[in-house]
């Protein structure tokens, strides 16, 4: 498992078919039983939708290349919707909300970088604890309640157009080139296939793994505050369940998309696949009229496929 | 390594070891919670509210049971609270088909190990990390209880079946006395049998077990199926005492039934524990929630302190195990 080069090139041509695959064979099924999915306005409908787990699944690709795990995401993502709602409702200013957001969530991506890194404690049980605070802290600061009147600039964000695009699909995709430029083009990007791959050689190297890991999962708080910020525009209120479950068609996204968790080996190009592949699942699902509870045990079984094949592949 | 192999070929445990001066301290803070809350609220020593205490702690800890035996393998089971709430649906309907409540227990109880034997599968013979599969296995489990129940209650059933959850027998609970008959069950299985042994031997070393010949995936499927079978019972005493079943009911139980494994002194890194210990933490945490009700604190804060708790007692068995090397 640990024989992994210290940089290991991600090698596209061995994984395209896999994830490819998986999603033509969607696309395909969906087209055949599902009426309306190919046309434009679903098919936009289905890239604006998967925006908020882009900018979870990404930093999730970056926390499982380190072979950890982020079960917090989506409570934290909740957490900072919530903030984003109080703040820019009390302060009538959308950049307000968004920096208590991102505050919020990088201060709870530190924790869980702290717990793992410095602490000790294995990433599921570290972040299924501050999975646990996350949601508690939602449900103190909204009292259970939806919070509602958030101001236009904020609804606006999810709905304006910037040179006919739709803003969040702008957002992701600025999202996806930061990242593909951390991961592939910048030393921290190698230190990342690093942590996962061969911990020691960061060591011989005179570079602290704490510090990075620690980065790492601070990234991960930080993005879910960005993608807070579009869950409240989306559902133009904060709401202290809006998160739940996310983590979990993040960690799919990854897995169908190929990245190990055992290896070190992350693929980006096709978390972003992956992350379309559970949007054209859930929305071909809700259009023959399943209800979300088949959308959720799909994406369940979806995983454990992934995650089987993905074992087959490490033992192959 | 020396310890290990010390472990997986030692004989049965005796009963002052380190595992009874742990178990020890944990009654002493159990105790300490005891005092504090006796002096901050009148109500805490009311009989009622003691019962009260005994008979939700017994609930949490049927869930963390069987569960302190995957942690002793080093696994995770993530889909407990998920399975309690899919066993108690089918075992409820069950019971209201046939009016059968024998049949609804036996249906719940196989519900419930069936999802523990799947998990077993996935873990051994798919060779899928534990916690992952049954993260997966949780919102399986999750879509299938909803689009089962579809937004419907299941409620009302015969008044002898709500003996089990809600009844009382000599002035106590009868819950607590299932309790004590599977915590005997469990000690003893885990201490006394080969079996037992063998499941500390696989968490502490999995190499040196198989190396020794312990059938190392039989024992994790009969592990896993333990813990999804105590599940189903737990949800049949959810199913008895609430008098109705939803979706629902397994969403807040998964974190408690794992900070009381950990609370009781079970490594998350497998191989040292007792189910006496998950005993005590069930009690621990069930004394903290119920103190923070009697002082008038709002439900919301629970799953925050349930949080801090997990990580608290992770926390601490690391420290306890770095001093002890």
């Amino acid at each position: 498992m640990r024989e992994a080069a210290v940089v290991s090139q991600p090698n596209p041509l061995q994984r395209i078919p896999g994830v490819a695959i998986v999603l033509v064979l969607l696309i395909a099924l969906f087209s055949a039983i599902a009426p309306g999915f190919l046309s434009v306005a679903n098919l936009s409908n289905v890239l604006v939708q998967s925006t908020i787990l882009t900018m979870l699944a990404l930093p999730m690709t970056l926390i499982i290349m380190t072979e950890g795990l982020d079960l917090s995401m989506g409570a934290v993502l909740t957490l900072t919707s919530l903030c984003v709602a109080i703040v820019s409702l009390a302060t009538k200013s959308m950049l307000l909300g968004l920096g208590a957001g991102l505050l919020v969530g990088a201060a709870f991506g530190f924790a869980n970088g702290w717990l793992v890194a410095i602490v000790g404690i294995p990433p599921f049980v570290a972040t299924l604890g501050t999975l646990g605070m996350a949601q508690g802290l939602s449900l103190i600061v909204s009292d259970g309640q939806s919070v509602v009147g958030i101001p236009h600039s904020v609804r606006d964000i999810y709905s304006a157009t910037l040179l006919g695009v739709p803003v969040p699909i702008v957002m992701a995709l600025v999202t996806y080139a930061a990242f593909h430029g951390l991961l592939y083009h910048t030393r921290f990007g190698t230190y990342i296939f690093a942590l996962g791959g061969n911990r020691e050689a960061l060591r011989y190297a005179g570079l602290s793994p704490n510090r990075l890991l620690i980065a790492v999962y601070a990234i991960g708080g930080a993005m879910a505050g960005i993608a807070g910020l579009l869950m409240t525009a989306r559902m133009n209120s904060g709401h202290p369940t809006a998160g739940l479950g996310l983590e979990f068609d993040a960690i799919a996204a990854v897995a169908v998309g190929g990245t190990s968790f055992e290896r070190g080996n992350g693929w980006l190009l096709g978390t972003l696949l992956g992350v379309i592949a559970v949007g054209v699942l859930r929305n071909g699902l809700n259009l023959i009229s399943m209800p979300s509870s088949v959308q959720v045990a799909s994406v369940g079984v979806l995983v454990i496929v992934a995650l089987f094949l993905d074992g087959l592949r490490s033992r192959a | 390594m020396t310890d290990i192999s010390k472990e997986a070929l030692s004989p049965p445990r005796s009963f002052l070891s380190q595992d009874a001066i742990q178990v020890f301290y944990r009654l002493l803070a159990a105790l300490l919670i005891c005092a504090v809350l006796a002096v901050l609220s009148d109500s805490f020593l009311s009989l009622g509210n003691i019962l009260n205490v005994l008979r939700q702690a017994s609930l949490t800890f049927f869930i963390a049971s069987g569960l302190t035996l995957v942690v002793l393998t080093a696994g995770l089971d993530l889909s407990v609270g998920a399975n309690v709430a899919l066993s108690a649906c089918i075992a409820g309907t069950v019971i209201h088909k046939t009016g059968s409540p024998a049949l609804g227990i036996l249906t719940g109880l196989a519900c419930g190990g069936i999802v523990g034997l799947l998990n077993g599968i996935m873990v051994t013979a798919l060779r899928i990390p534990s916690f992952i599969a049954t993260y997966g296995m949780l919102w399986v489990l999750n879509g299938l209880t909803y689009w089962y129940m579809a937004g419907e209650t299941l409620h009302g059933f015969p008044a002898g079946f709500r003996q089990i959850g809600s009844g009382y027998l000599f002035g106590l609970p009868i819950p607590v006395y299932l309790l004590l008959v599977f915590l005997g069950i469990g000690t003893l299985f885990a201490q006394r049998t080969i079996w037992g042994q063998e499941i500390y031997a696989i968490g502490a070393n999995p190499v040196a077990a198989r190396l020794s010949g312990i059938p190392v995936a039989r024992r994790l499927l009969l592990v896993y199926a333990v813990s999804g079978t105590m599940a189903g019972l737990a949800s049949i005493i959810f199913l008895s005492r609430l008098n109705s079943a939803e979706a629902d009911i397994g969403e807040s139980l998964t974190l408690p039934a794992i900070a009381a494994v950990l609370i009781g002194g079970t490594s998350l890194f497998g191989g040292v524990g007792t189910v006496f210990g998950t005993f005590i933490g069930a009690l621990i945490l069930t004394l903290v929630l119920n103190g923070m009700n009697l002082l008038s604190v709002s439900a919301n804060w629970q799953p925050l302190v349930t949080g801090i708790i997990v990580i608290l007692a992770v926390w601490l068995d690391m420290k306890t195990r770095r001093r002890a090397q």
